[in-house]
């Protein structure tokens, strides 16, 4: 059995069918059809330059804009780590499971790794950076400390995000609502007996926003 | 020579509190800085091309295409061509980009000529990997067939436990930058005085130019020693991008599939006993995988290893998958899951409460009265006498069961050493080449220092994660807190001996009349003869007083500083619906022993997790291999399922704190919580259903077959 190169992700590079090769193509007129319509040689010279582009844009983030370059395919999640130095977010899963990467979008809980950066211009973006000025501490947070809510955590971050957002919507939860409410986050040290407790403590010194 | 031991149980005032992490603050607030964060200027982002194929050679690499993407700097092929895969994943060409996403687009470009091979991927059929198992030798002790043949009743059964990833959240990798010939290197590690040797050796320069850097880390539970592939490539692609700093992670996908396996484990069981439960023969015909190198035997059987009579064979399969690493308690959790679920099946036979033939048994085991006692302690958290039932017995669709899990395990002190400096102006700082992985270890490193001193926990500065601090063992095998308790309070006690001389002329006694207490240095008993801890300080000189301790494993046991062999026991209560297949955590138990505690809050959480660990193995966690394409089918979070806050119940921890076990010393804890939870999950399935779902994890499937045409009403 022999073949060549053929992984799917191999495939789809060599076809050059990328968002920007796409509008390369559309640019001169040959629309979708572009890549059957070029020559062998020139698609053999064009397909492995995958091309990317940066564009500038302005993100509002923890109450100050801030610019930044980002490719049209960088997520919001990677703008934060790696262009703008933001790294409370962490990136574990990068497909929108594991919660690691909570940040605040508009009041509402999302994954950074699920929103493109550029969709997240002109909104209002927090993450845990911002709960609390550096050397203090958001009243969430510090119940995770109190209530060893924690190991490694590389999760905490993102759980902290989550629970600021769930205590925002349900200030006065059940044991049951938490367990619910921070089901879309994952730990492997296996915190998860802290991080209710913690919850339910900071539902008492925590009251819908007024902290934050 | 000075006088290291603990102070007694009651005269401790910091060590045995229920302390906050040091850190806690730094890592609730996102302000921990982790390897994977770190962000210096001049920051190339490394991704590596990896196999799709299980086993296949490679012809020729073909790197020009991604040489030519704009922002690559380096593009290094290190498997040449010709070369045999034995797993897909494997690494072959690495890459460095200005950015992440043009080092992604380089990785696409590269062009490999496979030549692809058959593959073997799969373990649970042994009849299938036909010439991949390899024999390991019978072990016999005894005439088991004899015994087995006098038998007044023999269990016969088969069980299995898969390959499960370590799957740590912060992935494998590092920083890592040239300076000259100084390699800054900062890994996501377990292993902080280690790992810099190892990398010096895979890249040939001396370990002296190599400077290790990890203040936090996001899990390792066992995987995070080496320096890897990615270490050595990511040094290359910055020399070779001129030094510039390289941050090479594995991406999700390659990390579940590479980055570490705790082996599969399948067995054959026959035992054999009387009819009041006393247990005279054990047989089993196992094998395991953790990759291409196979997989050896989990200790079989566990704890009751003294049955009189024993055959072990044991076959290693060797699988074209990403091989095996140390995973929190090597071997014993599948050693606890095939014993003690064969042994609670035993006492179905027997028409026997299984705590009763663990019971009757415990002299088989090597420490029978703390099993003994930790089983009753188990049974009166869970309610155990109320809640156990005849297998299967129950009404309706939803069934309740409780099982049982015991766990062995050593944990003695790893060697290290530890530097502890007191400054002219009062302030001490510790220093250990060790590392924090979320155990608590700074915080208790601290503790220790501060109860030696007689002085507050803020008035020590603690400073873990440097190669250039005093050697200290990887945290592997809950060795680190033995290790690291024991070098820290000799260096304090070494150091204050030393201030004890300079003060003790002001103060009008012999040095060995002093004592340190309350942040105070003063005649031993007596408070109004003292000097304050700054004012002794003072009297020091200009040179600060530096002092090493050494934690030898060895010596340990004379010394009594840290000793090895903790004992647990625990217990599940599970809810099982017949109807969905689906099993619901009620409560778990856990009963510890490990010896002295230095800090009971973070101990406990280690236990809080590694229930929650088993709760993992046990209902949800599996590496799935393809056999078509020879690939991990769920190397990702959605379906490489980890149980959620929804999914732990009701959890109790017992640390079986109390002064004979304190007296022993301080053990390591980590692994031996980690081992008994699956067992006692798969047990109380098997109590609520009267069935046995002889495979974990103990999935609807696998309950719904289990159970074909029977009605539960």
């Amino acid at each position: 059995m022999s073949s060549t190169n053929d992984s799917d992700k191999d495939k789809r590079a060599q076809s050059g069918f990328s968002r920007r090769s796409w509008l390369r193509g559309a640019g001169i007129g040959t629309g979708a059809v572009g890549a059957g319509v070029l020559a062998p040689e020139a698609e053999a010279q064009a397909a492995p330059k995958v091309l990317s582009g940066e564009v500038e844009i302005s993100l509002d983030i923890n109450g100050r804009k801030r610019s930044v370059k980002v490719e049209p395919r960088t997520t919001l999640l990677d703008a934060l780590r790696n262009r703008m130095d933001l790294t409370g977010a962490k990136r574990v899963c990068d497909r929108g499971t594991c919660g690691a990467c909570t940040v605040s979008v508009n009041g509402k809980i999302v994954y950074g790794c699920t929103m493109l950066a550029v969709d997240a211009v002109g909104k209002n973006i927090q993450t845990i950076e911002g709960l609390a000025p550096e050397g203090q501490l958001h009243p969430v947070s510090a119940a995770f400390v109190n209530n060893d809510a924690q190991q490694c955590g590389y999760c905490t971050p993102g759980f902290v995000m989550a629970a600021k957002g769930f205590l925002d919507k349900h200030p006065n939860p059940s044991r049951e609502e938490v367990e619910k409410g921070l089901a879309g986050n994952i730990c492997r040290c296996g915190t998860y007996v802290g991080v209710r407790a913690a919850v339910l403590e900071a539902a008492k010194n925590y009251k819908g926003g007024s902290n934050a | 020579m000075p006088e290291y031991k603990w102070p007694p149980m009651n005269k401790r005032k910091i060590m045995g509190q229920r302390i906050s992490r040091l850190d806690g603050p730094a890592k609730s607030s996102g302000r921990a800085k982790y390897p994977s964060d770190l962000n210096p200027q001049g920051l190339l982002h490394g991704v590596m091309v990896t196999s799709p194929y299980a086993h296949a050679k490679i012809r020729s690499i073909d790197t020009s295409a991604a040489k030519a993407i704009p922002g690559v700097t380096a593009v290094r092929n290190f498997v040449e061509a010709g070369a045999e895969i034995q797993w897909a994943g494997a690494e072959i060409v690495a890459i460095s980009a200005t950015t992440e996403e043009a080092a992604r687009d380089a990785v696409r470009a590269v062009k490999i000529d496979w030549e692809v091979l058959p593959h073997v991927v799969k373990d649970e059929n042994l009849a299938k990997v036909g010439t991949r198992a390899k024999a390991a030798g019978e072990q016999i002790t005894g005439d088991p067939d004899k015994a087995l043949a006098e038998a007044d009743v023999k269990l016969e059964a088969d069980y299995g436990i898969p390959v499960i990833t370590h799957c740590c959240l912060e992935p494998h990798g590092q920083v890592i930058s040239w300076k000259g010939d100084q390699l800054d290197y900062w890994p996501s590690t377990q292993a902080v005085s280690t790992v810099a040797t190892q990398l010096a050796t895979l890249i040939g320069v001396p370990a002296t130019q190599i400077n290790v850097t990890c203040d936090y880390m996001g899990g390792g539970f066992g995987s995070k020693f080496p320096p890897d592939t990615w270490g050595a490539e990511a040094a290359k692609l910055s020399k070779e991008s001129g030094g510039r700093p390289v941050k090479l992670f594995l991406d999700r996908a390659t990390e579940l599939t590479i980055a570490g396996v705790r082996p599969s484990h399948y067995a054959k069981i026959k035992i054999g006993a009387k009819s009041d439960g006393t247990i005279t023969a054990w047989q089993s015909d196992s094998w395991s995988s953790g990759g291409f190198g196979g997989g050896g035997m989990a200790p079989i059987p566990y704890v009751f290893v003294n049955i009189p009579n024993r055959r072990n064979n044991h076959a290693a399969v060797a699988l074209n998958a990403g091989p095996q690493r140390a995973w929190r308690a090597p071997n014993h959790p599948q050693a606890s899951f095939l014993t003690c679920s064969a042994l609670t099946d035993l006492a179905a036979k027997l028409n026997m409460d299984p705590l009763a033939l663990l019971q009757k048994n415990a002299g088989l085991t090597l420490r029978a009265d703390t099993y003994k006692d930790q089983l009753n302690k188990a049974a009166e958290l869970m309610d155990w006498k109320n809640k156990y039932h005849a297998p299967g017995e129950g009404k309706g669709t939803i069934r309740r069961g409780v099982g049982i899990g015991v766990a062995t395990w050593g944990g003695g002190g790893h060697a290290s050493k530890a530097k502890l400096t007191i400054h002219p102006d009062g302030s001490v700082e510790v220093e250990l080449g060790s590392q924090d992985i979320g155990t608590g270890t700074r915080t208790c490193i601290t503790m220790v220092a501060a109860e030696s001193l007689g002085l507050p926990m803020s008035a020590v500065k603690v400073k873990v994660g440097k190669n250039s601090y005093p050697a200290s063992g990887p945290s592997g095998g809950s060795t680190t807190i033995g290790g690291v308790s024991t070098s820290t309070r000799k260096a304090a006690i070494n150091a204050l001996e030393k201030l004890f001389e300079k003060v003790a002329p002001s103060l009008g006694v012999p040095p060995d009349q002093l004592e340190a207490v309350d942040s105070r240095i003063q005649v031993k008993g007596n408070p109004n003869k003292a000097m304050s801890w700054k004012q002794a300080a003072q009297k020091i000189g200009p040179s600060p007083i530096e002092e090493m301790g050494e934690n030898v494993p060895a010596q340990a046991a004379r010394e009594g500083l840290n000793t090895l062999g903790a004992a647990g026991v625990q217990m599940a209560e599970v809810e099982v619906d017949t109807e969905t297949g689906i099993v619901k955590m009620r409560k778990m138990v856990a009963v510890q022993d490990c010896g002295l505690v230095v800090n009971p809050k973070t101990a406990e959480s280690q236990v809080f997790g590694a229930c929650i660990m088993s709760i993992c193995s046990a209902l949800f966690e599996e590496r799935v291999m393809d056999q078509v394409t020879g690939r991990v089918l769920n190397p990702d979070m959605e379906f490489y399922k980890l149980a959620g806050l929804p999914d732990i119940g009701e959890i109790v921890v017992h640390m079986d704190i109390q002064e004979v076990h304190d007296k022993r010393g301080v053990i390591g804890l980590g692994e031996p919580c980690a081992i008994g939870g699956t067992a006692a999950i798969a047990n109380a399935v098997h109590n609520a259903l009267g069935v046995r779902i002889p495979m974990v994890p103990v999935t609807a499937d696998r309950v719904l077959n289990a159970l074909g045409n029977k009605r539960y009403a």
